[in-house]
C-alpha cells in the first residue's frame, strides 16, 4: 500500500531494496540514499502494518536502503512524499523543520522529516532525550541538530491542516479505523513465495512450515530484520539464492513470560524486546538504547543479533551473563543450548544446516542479584562497541556469591571472563577484590587493534570498567558520563 | 551609483528568511543530481580501484569487466583522448593510473552498465598485476624519507631561537592532530549528457564548476567552450567538492566521450570516502619560551601535514596552517616550517577551515601548556597574548590587524557564561569526585578572510528582469546547504526593491557566469553578494534613468521599494515600469564583477595583506569526563560570533552552530584509521563517526555578536561565516583537557580526536 492505493509488484527481484524500488521504479526521489548500510537515515521511511491485535495500527521507521522489498508484503509504505501528497500544505513535521530552519543542505532532511513523523505519531511530549533517541539514527552534517531538536519540539503546536491519519499527532487517532481498514484489504494470510531466475524468496506463516522450508533448502539464509543481509546485498553484491523471511512467521515474534524466563520469540524486533528487558532488568537502560537506532531497532531482531554471532554485537554479553539460553529448532525437533555453549569461533556457532533460533530464554532476576553491562565506543548513539561488558553479580554477606562477566570486543565471539570470575568468586567485596579480578582478567582475553579500539585499550578499559561496577554497587559512582548533565 | 546606494532600503537583507529550498528540502522535493530525470540512454559508471598502496601496474585485464552482465564498456588511461590529469594546480594527479598506483583506491579504470549494481560488480573483476613498492604511510616516515608534494615553506620573524633561548620558561612538545572527513550526506555525483557537435553537459556535485569545465576539456580534449557544469545544489560539501567533484566528472565525462551515451557516477559511501580526500592531520612541533606571566618571547612550530598522493589543494591549505597559528596571538618572534609530506594515501584536499584549524590547534595548545605550567587560568594568558590596538597589532606575514575585537568579545563571553564561577564550581566538583571530571576552557577565533591566492578573489552574476517583473539571478557560487542562495537573492531583492518571492534562483551554471572561483574560503556571499548587486544596480539605475526621462522627473525623485516605483509624487508596480522600459528598449539584463579591495599578497616572501579583513569568536565549552574510560561528553556550550552586520541571521547561526558540532566532531569522536597496509578502515558511517543529535551539548547558547558591523567595505558590512566556527570547537578539546589535568599529570598529552582511547591514554600515561 502506498499512498492509499494498493501496489501489486510481479517478478520482484528479492533482494531488490525499497530504497532502489522507490528512486529507481517508482521515479520518487524524495528519499536519499547516503549510505547504503542504514546508518545515516538518509532513506528513512515508515511502515504501518496492522498490530497483534488486528485492530490498530504500528508504526515504525525503517531504513528504505536495506530493507527488502517483499517484505513490504501487506504493510503501508510511507514515504516523505506521502506526508504531504496532494500539495495541501506541508505537515506538521515538515513545517516545524521550515520554521526552525531545520535543513541547511536538505539532503538528509527527508530521513528526518521520517523520523520526526514517526516520532509524532508515536508520543506526545517527548523529553530532549526521547527527541535524541528517536533521531538517533539520522545523521545531518549541517545544522548540529539544535534546530531540529527545536522542530520536534514544536510540530506538536502546528496544527494539521486536515483530518487525513497521517496528520494527526499521536493520541488523537480519530480516523485509524479507516487506515486499519485499508490495510486489512490486502492481508491475504498465504505463505509468500516468489521466484526471480533462480533465486527464490519465501515467506512463511507457521513455524512447522519455516521448519520445513529450511529442512528444503538447507544451505538458505534465513533473513528476519535484514539489518546485516542488506549490506551483504548493497556492500558485497552477494546474490543470495533462496532467502527465507521470518517476519510473516505466526507467534514467532511473541514475548512471554513464566515463573522463571522471559521467553523471547526468534523474531522480536529489538524495540519489542526492550520494554520486557528492562522492566526486570532496569540496569540494561543505557546499554539497550544505545543498541543501533529505533529503525535498525525497528527492523533488527534479538535472535538474529544471537545467531549472527557478532563478537561485538551488544544483545549478547548482557543475555549470556544473566545466564540466558536458546531455544534452537529444526523439522527434527528442538533442543535448548545454554549461550555460554552456543558459540565456538569466529562466526562460528552451533546452529546446524535447517536449524533455527527458536526463542531465546532469558532468566528473571533472582533476589538479591543485579545485571549490569557497559558499552565503550566512539561516540554515544548508533556506534559499534569497542568494548560492551556485562556483569550479573550476587552479593551475600558483602562476599562474592556468584559473578558471571560476558565481554564483546575482547575474543573471536562474546565471551566470558572466566578467570576473573573465579578470582572474585567468594571473596569479599572490596577494592583489592577488584584488582585481582582486574589482574585475572588480562588472562581471559587477547583482543585485537583494529578502526574501533587498540588491544590495549580494550583490555585496560575492560578491566576499568570493573572498577566502574564496584563503586557503582558501592554507591560511590551514581552518574554516567553520557547521562550526566542530560536528565529530562 | 552612491546616490543609489543611499536610497536602498535594507528590507530583505537582515531578516531570517529560511533557506529558499526549506520548503522543498522537508518535502523531498529539492532535486540534487541523482533525482535529475535520466535520460533514457543513460549508462551508470563505476571505478576500478586499486588494491595497493603503492604499486607498479603489471598488466591489467578487463576482460571479465567486458564480458559481465549489462556492461557496455570500459575505460582507460589510454583512452583518454586529452590530458590524464584531474590536478588542480599542479598537474600531478592522474584521473587513471598508469604504470603505478600511488594510494589504496586509486582509480585504474571505470566500467559503464546499464544499472548501478551491475557496473559496480563489474568493477570488481578486472584482474590486475602488481608489482609491490615500498609506502610511505605516514607524515613522520615522509619526513625521514624526504617525501614531499611541495617544498617545505618558512615563514620567520624576529629571532624565534633567540628569544626562545632567553626567555625565563620553555616548553617543547609534539602534538598530533587528525584529519577528518567531510561526510557531506550526498556522495560525490557527476552526469554527463552529451550534447551535440561534440558538447558535453555536465551535472556535478560541486562546489567549482568552473574548475569541473576546465579540467572535463582538457581531459576530453575539448575547448572550455564545448562544455557547461550546471550545480543547482550539493547535499553539503564541506571543502570535500572543490577540487575532488573534478574526478568524478572527468570520469563520467570520460565515459561519454568514448561511448557517446549519457554517462552518471555516484560513488557508493564507502567508495567516496576511500577515493576522496580528507583534512590534513598533522604532526606538530612547538618549542616555546615565555616569560612569568605566560607571555609568549618566542616560538618555533613545525607543520608536517599529510598531503597524500598529490599537491592537489595542499599548497594553500598549508599556508593557511602557517597563518593562522598565530590565531588570536601576537608572536613577535616566530619560526614556522612547513613540510608538506607526500605519502601512499589519497590526496587530502580542502575542508572548512583550510589549514586554519590545524595552526590555531597548535598555538592553542601551546598557550595551554603555558598556562598548566604556570598554574594559572589558561584564559588570563590567552589574553595576555591576544593581539593588540595600536601595538602588537601586526601578524607575522606582515598584516595588521586593524579590526581587533577579541577583547570585546571575550569579556562579553567570559560574564555570559559565567565562565569563572563556572570555573571554580568545576575545581570544587573534581576535588570530590574520583571518577567523573568536569572541564572548562574558553578559546577564541581569529580567521582571515579572502582566498590567499589574490586572483581567485573575483566574482560574476547574471541578473534579469523579465517583461512582468520578475527576476533571474545567477552568480558563480554554489548552494552546499550555507544559504548563499537566499542571501544573494536578499541582496538582489533590496536592490531592486521586490520581494525575494520575485526572484528565481537559478542554479550555478558555467554558460551564465563564466570562470567562478569555487565557492569557498568562506567568500561566497562576501563576492556574489557584491557581484550580484552591482548586476542588479546596473538594472535599477536604468530604470531610474529611464523613469526620470519617461515622467519627466529627477532622477532623485525615483524610489524602489515593497514593488512599487515611486515617480516624484506619483507611484507605480515595479511590474509596470518595467513593461513602459522594455517597449522604449532599455536592456534589463547586467552582468556584475566584484574583485575584493585591499589585497595584496606575495607568495614568495609570505608577507602582505592576503586576508581583506578578520572574522572573531570566541567559545566556552564545559566537558565531562569518565576517567576510567576515557569516555567524554559536552555538557554546556557558549559562544558569542561575529558576523558582521548579518545578511541572515537564521543562515549566519546555522553556520555558527554546525561548524561548532562539526569541529566537535573532529576533535572528539571523528577519528580516520589506517590499517598497517594503508588501507582505510574507517569509510563509511558505521566505522566513521560524525556526532548525532545526542551529542549536542543540552545546554547550547550561540549569540551573534550585535551592533558588529565589518569595518571594510563587505555587503551590507556582513561578514563571512563559513569556517570561522569550526575552530569555536577548539574549546571542546582543551576542556576536555582540563577535566583530566592533575596535579600529578597537569599537562596531560592528550592527542585529537580525543577519542575515549586517546584520553585514556594520556590520562594513564602519567601513572602505567
Amino acid at each position: 500500500m502506498l499512498d492509499g492505493e494498493i501496489v501489486e509488484l510481479a517478478n520482484v527481484d528479492p533482494t531488490r531494496t525499497v530504497l532502489q524500488f522507490l528512486r529507481e521504479d517508482l521515479g520518487r526521489t524524495g528519499t536519499k540514499e547516503g549510505c547504503a548500510e542504514g546508518d545515516c537515515g538518509a532513506c528513512t521511511v515508515a511502515l504501518a502494518e496492522l498490530d497483534g491485535s488486528g485492530n490498530g495500527l504500528s508504526l515504525k521507521a525503517v531504513n528504505a536502503c536495506i530493507q527488502f522489498l517483499p517484505t513490504l508484503d501487506g504493510k503501508e509504505l510511507i514515504t516523505v512524499e506521502s506526508l504531504d501528497r496532494h500539495g495541501t500544505g506541508l505537515h506538521p513535521a515538515q513545517q516545524a523543520m521550515v520554521e526552525h530552519h531545520g535543513s541547511q543542505c536538505g539532503f538528509c532532511t527527508p530521513g528526518f522529516v521520517m523520523s520526526l513523523f514517526a516520532l509524532y505519531k508515536s508520543q506526545r511530549d517527548p523529553t530532549r532525550r526521547d527527541i535524541d533517541d528517536a533521531l538517533a539514527g539520522n545523521l545531518c552534517r549541517c545544522t548540529g541538530y539544535r534546530p531540529i531538536v527545536a522542530a520536534a519540539n514544536a510540530m506538536y503546536e502546528i496544527p494539521a491542516a486536515d483530518d487525513d491519519w497521517l496528520r494527526q499527532p499521536h493520541g488523537s487517532d480519530q480516523t485509524v479505523a479507516d487506515r486499519v481498514e485499508r490495510l486489512r484489504r490486502i492481508q491475504h494470510g498465504n505463505s509468500l513465495e516468489l521466484h526471480h531466475g533462480s533465486r527464490a524468496f519465501f515467506a512463511p506463516r507457521t513455524i512447522g512450515e519455516l521448519a520445513g522450508l529450511l529442512d528444503a533448502h538447507l544451505d538458505a539464509t534465513i533473513l528476519a530484520g535484514g539489518t546485516d543481509i542488506g549490506l551483504w546485498v548493497t556492500k558485497q553484491h552477494r546474490e543470495l539464492e533462496t532467502l527465507i523471511y521470518v517476519g510473516e512467521v505466526e507467534g514467532f515474534a511473541d514475548i512471554s513470560e513464566s515463573d522463571t524466563h522471559l521467553e523471547i520469540g526468534g523474531a522480536a524486533t529489538f524495540s519489542d524486546a526492550m520494554p520486557a528487558i528492562l522492566e526486570h532488568y532496569p540496569l540494561l537502560d543505557e546499554v539497550l538504547r544505545r543498541f543501533a537506532s529505533p529503525p535498525i531497532r525497528n527492523a533488527a531482531t534479538l535472535g538474529g543479533n544471537v545467531a549472527n554471532g557478532s563478537p561485538i554485537g551488544d544483545s549478547m554479553p548482557a543475555l549470556m551473563a544473566a545466564g540466558a539460553s536458546v531455544v534452537i529448532r529444526s523439522a527434527g525437533g528442538s533442543r535448548e543450548l545454554a549461550l555460554d555453549d552456543f558459540y565456538h569461533d569466529y562466526q562460528v556457532n552451533d546452529l546446524r544446516p535447517g536449524e533455527f533460533i527458536e526463542r531465546i530464554r532469558l532468566p528473571l532476576p533472582g533476589p538479591g542479584a543485579s545485571l549490569r553491562c557497559y558499552k565503550l565506543s566512539k561516540r554515544f548513539d548508533q556506534d559499534i562497541s569497542s568494548v560492551c561488558a556485562a556483569y550479573h553479580l550476587e552479593l551475600e554477606d558483602d562476599c562474592v556469591k556468584s559473578i558471571r562477566i560476558a565481554c564483546g570486543g575482547l575474543a573471536a565471539t562474546v565471551k566470558r571472563a572466566a578467570h576473573c570470575e573465579q578470582a572474585m568468586t567468594g571473596r569479599p567485596w572490596t577494592e583489592d577484590t577488584i584488582a585481582e579480578g582486574m589482574a585475572a582478567f588480562a588472562r581471559d582475553f587477547e583482543p585485537i587493534t583494529d578502526m574501533r579500539a587498540s588491544a590495549a585499550y580494550r583490555l585496560r578499559s575492560g578491566k576499568n570498567l570493573l572498577r566502574r561496577l564496584y563503586l557503582e554497587t558501592r554507591g560511590e559512582l551514581t552518574e554516567s558520563v553520557y547521562l550526566y548533565g542530560r536528565h529530562g | 551609483m552612491d546616490a543609489t546606494a543611499n536610497k536602498v532600503r535594507k528590507t530583505a537583507v537582515g531578516s531570517s528568511l529560511p533557506h529558499d529550498s526549506a520548503h522543498l528540502h522537508v518535502s523531498g522535493r529539492a532535486a540534487y543530481t541523482d533525482d535529475l530525470p535520466e535520460p533514457r540512454d543513460l549508462l551508470h559508471v563505476a571505478v576500478g580501484m586499486s588494491s595497493k598502496a603503492h604499486a607498479r601496474l603489471r598488466s591489467i585485464n578487463v576482460d571479465d569487466v567486458l564480458a559481465a552482465e549489462g556492461v557496455v564498456d570500459v575505460c582507460l588511461a589510454a583512452d583518454i583522448p586529452g590530458e590524464n590529469n584531474c590536478g588542480p594546480i599542479v598537474h600531478d594527479e592522474k584521473i587513471f593510473a598508469t604504470d603505478t598506483v600511488e594510494y589504496t583506491g586509486q582509480a585504474i579504470f571505470a566500467v559503464a552498465a546499464r544499472t548501478v549494481e551491475q557496473a559496480r560488480k563489474a568493477a570488481e573483476l578486472a584482474k590486475i598485476e602488481y608489482e609491490e613498492l615500498e609506502a610511505i604511510l605516514d607524515p613522520a616516515t615522509a619526513i625521514e624519507k624526504g617525501s614531499f608534494v611541495l617544498p617545505t615553506e618558512t615563514l620567520t620573524r624576529g629571532d624565534a631561537a633567540a628569544a626562545i633561548g632567553e626567555a625565563p620558561r620553555r616548553l617543547r612538545r609534539r602534538i598530533t592532530i587528525g584529519g577528518q572527513d567531510q561526510f557531506y550526506l550526498e556522495g560525490h555525483i557527476s552526469m554527463c549528457v552529451p550534447q551535440e557537435d561534440n558538447g558535453l553537459l555536465l551535472y556535478s556535485s560541486t562546489q567549482h564548476p568552473d574548475e569541473v569545465q576546465h579540467l572535463v576539456a582538457n581531459a576530453t580534449n575539448r575547448a572550455a567552450k564545448d562544455v557547461v557544469c550546471v550545480c543547482r545544489r550539493m547535499g553539503g560539501a564541506f571543502g570535500g567538492k572543490e577540487s575532488q567533484a573534478a574526478t568524478i566528472a572527468c570520469i563520467a565525462a570520460l565515459m561519454t566521450a568514448k561511448t557517446g551515451r549519457s554517462c552518471k557516477l555516484r560513488l557508493d559511501r564507502d567508495v567516496d570516502m576511500i577515493m576522496t580526500g580528507k583534512r590534513h592531520d598533522f604532526v606538530v612541533d612547538y618549542d616555546v619560551g615565555f616569560d612569568e606571566t605566560g607571555r609568549i618571547r618566542g616560538i618555533d612550530f613545525t607543520f608536517a601535514s599529510r598531503c597524500g598522493v598529490s599537491a592537489d589543494l595542499s599548497g594553500p591549505v598549508n599556508d593557511r596552517t602557517m597563518f593562522h597559528c598565530d590565531n588570536a596571538y601576537f608572536l613577535e618572534n616566530v619560526n614556522i616550517e612547513s613540510h608538506r609530506c607526500k605519502t601512499n594515501t589519497v590526496s587530502n584536499t580542502a575542508f572548512r577551515g583550510f589549514g586554519g584549524p590545524q595552526g590555531m590547534f597548535a598555538i592553542e595548545y601551546a598557550i595551554d601548556d603555558i598556562a598548566r605550567t604556570l598554574d594559572v587560568d589558561p584564559l588570563e594568558v590567552r589574553r595576555r597574548n591576544f593581539y593588540g590596538i595600536g601595538e602588537r597589532d601586526v601578524t607575522q606575514y606582515g598584516q595588521a590587524v586593524e579590526d581587533n575585537i577579541l577583547d570585546m568579545i571575550a569579556d562579553k563571553l567570559e560574564a555570559s557564561a559565567e565562565y569563572r564561577k563556572r570555573r571554580a564550581a568545576i575545581r570544587e566538583f573534581n576535588a570530590s569526585s574520583t571518577v567523573l571530571k568536569r572541564g572548562i576552557a574558553l578559546t577564541p577565533v581569529k580567521f582571515g578572510i579572502s582566498f590567499t591566492a589574490t586572483h581567485l578573489n573575483q566574482a560574476g552574476a547574471l541578473v534579469h528582469v523579465y517583461k512582468d517583473g520578475s527576476v533571474h539571478l545567477n552568480h558563480g557560487g554554489t548552494e552546499m546547504g550555507q544559504g548563499l542562495f537566499i542571501k544573494v537573492a536578499q541582496v538582489v531583492a533590496d536592490e531592486l526593491g521586490v520581494p525575494v518571492s520575485t526572484i528565481r534562483i537559478n542554479a550555478a551554471d558555467t554558460s551564465k557566469v563564466p570562470n567562478a572561483s569555487a565557492t569557498a574560503a568562506s567568500s561566497g556571499s562576501d563576492m556574489n553578494g557584491k557581484a550580484a548587486q552591482l548586476a542588479a544596480r546596473k538594472i535599477r539605475n536604468r530604470l531610474t534613468e529611464f523613469a526620470a526621462r519617461h515622467f519627466s522627473v529627477k532622477e532623485s525623485a525615483v524610489d524602489f521599494e515593497d514593488s512599487r516605483v515611486s515617480v516624484g509624487s506619483d507611484s507605480l508596480d515595479f511590474a509596470e515600469l518595467v513593461q513602459l522600459a522594455w517597449l522604449d528598449r532599455v536592456s534589463l539584463s547586467a552582468t556584475g564583477f566584484y574583485k575584493t579591495p585591499k589585497i595584496n599578497y606575495d607568495r614568495s616572501t609570505f608577507s602582505g595583506r592576503p586576508f581583506f579583513y578578520f572574522a572573531y569568536g570566541a567559545a566556552v565549552s564545559e566537558v565531562v569526563v569518565d576517567t576510567l574510560t576515557g569516555e567524554n561528553r559536552i555538557l554546556r556550550v557558549d559562544i558569542v560570533h561575529d558576523c558582521g552586520d548579518s545578511l541572515n541571521p537564521a543562515m549566519d547561526l546555522g553556520q555558527v552552530e554546525g561548524g561548532f558540532v562539526q569541529g566537535a566532531g573532529w576533535l572528539t569522536s571523528e577519528e580516520l584509521w589506517w590499517n598497517d597496509a594503508g588501507e582505510l578502515q574507517t569509510h563509511a558511517p558505521s566505522t566513521y563517526k560524525i556526532p548525532t543529535s545526542s551529542d549536542l551539548a543540552p545546554e547550547f547558547n550561540v549569540t551573534l555578536l550585535e551592533n558588529a558591523a565589518n569595518r571594510e567595505d563587505t555587503i551590507y558590512r556582513s561578514k563571512a561565516v563559513g569556517e570561522p566556527p569550526l575552530m569555536l570547537a577548539i574549546s571542546v578539546f582543551h576542556a576536555i583537557r582540563d577535566a583530566i589535568a592533575t596535579d600529578g599529570n597537569p599537562l596531560p598529552a592528550l592527542d585529537a580526536p580525543a577519542t575515549p582511547e586517546a584520553v585514556l591514554r594520556a590520562i594513564e600515561a602519567a601513572n602505567p
